[in-house]
């Protein structure tokens, strides 16, 4: 195509050309000629009421769709109020298209009116920004934007565009291939580098393998299962990774970490050789690096080789995509005569403590405890349903007490740990997943902080169910003060307000509160039928915490457990 | 240990931001650092000097590397490169003699000297750090009013 348009037209058939059918966001003085060009579109704009929530919001149809979602800020605090989204997509590898506008060329550097250096603030928190000066360069600008969103390791993309560069005329051509010279998102598999990761699995004696959330962004949950399954080796996850392999699984121990399964701790510090697969080793998961690779030998494979030897020290390192890669090693598992692991001392060791701690790890006692809910919402959801968590005591409560079926359906804010992150997210992941019941595993501190949200979803008509675990406090401040502080409790009481069922109903959405397993059993299964949101308010025992944890700055042998 | 990093990189505008960021952010060193245009105007050379263990070097190449706006990052081979640093000292003349030993201090460095004032003379030294230390320790006798450096810049040796 070659025709003369204004950039904001241009911007409006290069967003087009890459499949973008939403955008999150709202208008302001510097993005109106793209919201003129929006509203004769095709492509459907979805309003939010705080720019933080339209990041959350792309981020999550990002995580579930795998092709980055489109969100939309004017310039100054348009921009600003993006960064926290767009800061949570760097850390968790989301896929993002962040537009902002920007005040005219010949205004940056004056300190105009809702002028800021958006490029320079994100410039930490994004995988790549572009500010084309010019209408002509747009087209190539969103075209490399996607690219660099959505191969490799995904990551969140901010296009600034100034104000006349979206009103002024310019002769477009849009092209079909992009050319970065520095970026090479893929290599290709490493077979040396899998053969030898082979021999070490074969030749240990405790072998376990540690699921990341690149399992997850790169859909490698049947090649994990084959492997699993062919070697009969014990599988954990990180936080992140939650869910990259079926929960119900035989060979599932579930996550590790601050938070992990008691089981999936202890095993994992037994072990004597890991096939780490798409994880960074947060120490959120791993506790402290020198413990964690004391006597464990690494085999670590992730698409980004900045991050081999970042943490911990690796015995082999397989660089690449990890779909790519595991691929080849199921191909040549299937060539060798491999002995069944099944049986063997340590797989029975495996089995015994994991039999150990799923009959005897202790739980609340109360009838609403939080493994009770979450086992609740979980025997009462379809395996297909999408989960998103905010962030606190029920993400971690969700970790240990949601078990994850179907792969790749549990998403949260893992790595910047952002609190109002999970509801407009849910919102995102309904955008793209209309057909499978959302949920946001919610605690009130949190859905507090983006809880506005809900004005889009019934406007928008993207149901979700905001399932509340409501300690009235923000509860894991509250266990660190209790664990830590000495019961010092000092900015943690919410006082019981805002009542969620009066609120929720104020925005048009279903508000249930639910004190039974009864009443809980019941508003599940009307959220599930109904046409708007839904927030069930659950109250909770504003004491309870979370057990395992693993205090920060020790190792994952030194679990606290209830007692 | 102290390193060379040599920095390919596209020749736009923000980048020298992007690429002491990533320094700040990641917690590493810059020791020294200087940019300039190369053979081809499309691409700038960085000459970043640092300071760090054999794994902290190992990390910021790969970060460095992994930043879309770098074509090429190599650690410089000490005993295989070229480099060298521009120093201008400005040094105090407390006595006529002064200026004539700083004079043959200066020869004998193959530096040059200018702006001979009565009290004071510049010398402009290219050298390596450390003949540029050298001169700087022998200088030091007569006070040294002022240093300006531009950071070391290195090129590769050809093999053949």
């Amino acid at each position: 195509m070659n025709d003369n348009m204004i950039g904001a037209r241009a911007l409006m058939i290069a967003l087009e050309k890459e499949g973008v059918k939403e955008v999150f966001g709202l208008p302001g003085g510097a993005n109106l000629p793209m919201y003129d060009e929006l509203y004769k579109s095709n492509i459907r704009h979805i309003l939010v009421r705080h720019e933080q929530d339209a990041a959350h919001m792309a981020d999550g149809f990002g995580r579930v769709s795998r092709k980055p979602g489109v969100c939309f800020a004017t310039s100054g605090p348009g921009a600003t109020n993006l960064l926290t989204g767009i800061a949570t997509a760097q850390a968790d590898s989301a896929p993002m298209v962040a537009v902002t506008g920007q005040v005219p060329v010949a205004m940056i550097g004056k300190d105009a009116f809702q002028e800021s250096d958006i490029i320079g603030m994100a410039n930490p928190a994004v995988k790549y920004s572009y500010q084309p000066r010019t209408p002509e360069e747009i087209p190539e600008v969103v075209k490399q934007g996607f690219y660099i969103a959505e191969t490799g390791r995904p990551g969140p993309v901010l296009l600034d565009i100034p104000k006349d560069v979206q009103q002024n005329e310019g002769k477009f051509t849009f092209p079909d291939e992009v050319r970065i010279p520095g970026y090479h998102p893929w290599t290709d598999p490493d077979i040396p580098s899998i053969e030898k990761a082979i021999e070490l699995l074969l030749s240990a004696e405790k072998p376990i393998i540690l699921a990341g959330g690149g399992v997850i962004i790169s859909s490698a949950f049947a090649e994990l299962q084959s492997i699993a399954e062919m070697l009969m080796i014990p599988v954990v996850t990180t936080f992140k990774g939650k869910g990259a392999f079926p929960e119900n699984h035989p060979l599932s121990l579930g996550p590790i970490g601050m938070h992990g399964h008691a089981e999936a701790n202890k095993i994992m510090t037994e072990a004597d050789c890991v096939l780490a697969i798409g994880t960074r080793f947060s120490d959120r998961s791993v506790g402290t690096f020198e413990e964690f690779e004391r006597n464990l030998k690494i085999i670590h494979m992730d698409v980004d080789p900045a991050e081999i030897g970042k943490n911990q020290t690796t015995s082999v390192a397989v660089v690449g995509d990890v779909q790519a890669s595991l691929r080849i090693m199921v191909k040549m598992l299937l060539k060798k005569a491999l002995k069944s692991n099944d049986g063997s001392p340590w797989s029975k060791h495996v089995k015994e403590v994991k039999d150990y701690w799923r009959e005897n790890l202790k739980i609340h006692p109360g009838e609403m405890g939080a493994a009770k809910i979450l086992r609740k919402l979980r025997e009462v959801l379809p395996k297909e349903s999408i989960v998103t968590t905010e962030v606190g005591q029920h993400q971690m409560w969700a970790s240990l007490f949601y078990d994850v079926i179907q792969p790749g359906t549990f998403f949260s804010s893992t790595g910047l740990g952002t609190m109002g992150w999970g509801f407009p997210a849910a919102i995102g992941a309904k955008t793209a997943r209309p057909d499978v019941p959302v949920v946001d595993i919610a605690g009130d501190g949190s859905f507090n902080m983006t809880e506005h949200s809900l004005a889009t979803s019934v406007l928008e008509d993207l149901p979700v169910i905001v399932f509340l675990i409501n300690n009235y406090s923000l509860g894991m401040v509250a266990q660190w003060q209790r664990t830590f502080y000495d019961r010092r409790m000092i900015g943690i009481d919410l006082k019981k307000c805002p009542d969620y069922v009066k609120l929720a109903e104020s925005y048009g959405a279903q508000g249930i509160r639910a004190q039974s397993m009864d009443e809980l059993e019941k508003a599940i299964k009307s959220g599930l039928n109904s046409d708007v949101a839904t927030v069930i308010d659950i109250p909770i025992d504003p004491e309870e915490d979370v057990l395992p944890f693993v205090a920060p700055g020790t190792s994952l042998k030194d679990m606290i457990l209830p007692s | 240990m102290w390193a060379i990093l040599s920095i390919k990189v596209e020749n736009k505008p923000g980048i020298l931001f992007k690429v002491t960021h990533l320094f700040r952010s990641r917690n590493f060193n810059i020791d020294s650092i200087s940019v300039g245009v190369t053979e081809d105007p499309k691409y700038s050379r960085m000459t970043i000097t640092t300071i760090g263990d054999e794994k902290q070097i190992a990390q910021i190449v790969k970060q460095l590397d992994k930043m879309i706006d770098t074509i090429e990052v190599r650690k410089l081979d000490e005993n295989n490169t070229v480099y060298r640093e521009l120093v201008i000292f400005k040094i105090k003349v407390s006595k006529p003699e002064d200026s004539m030993e700083i004079n043959k201090l200066a020869s004998a460095y193959g530096a040059k000297t200018h702006d001979a004032k009565k009290e004071s003379i510049m010398v402009e030294i290219t050298s390596t750090p450390h003949e540029i230390s050298a001169f700087e320790e022998l200088a030091k006798k007569f006070g040294i009013l002022e240093i300006a450096r531009t950071g070391i810049t290195a090129l590769q040796r050809s093999k053949h």
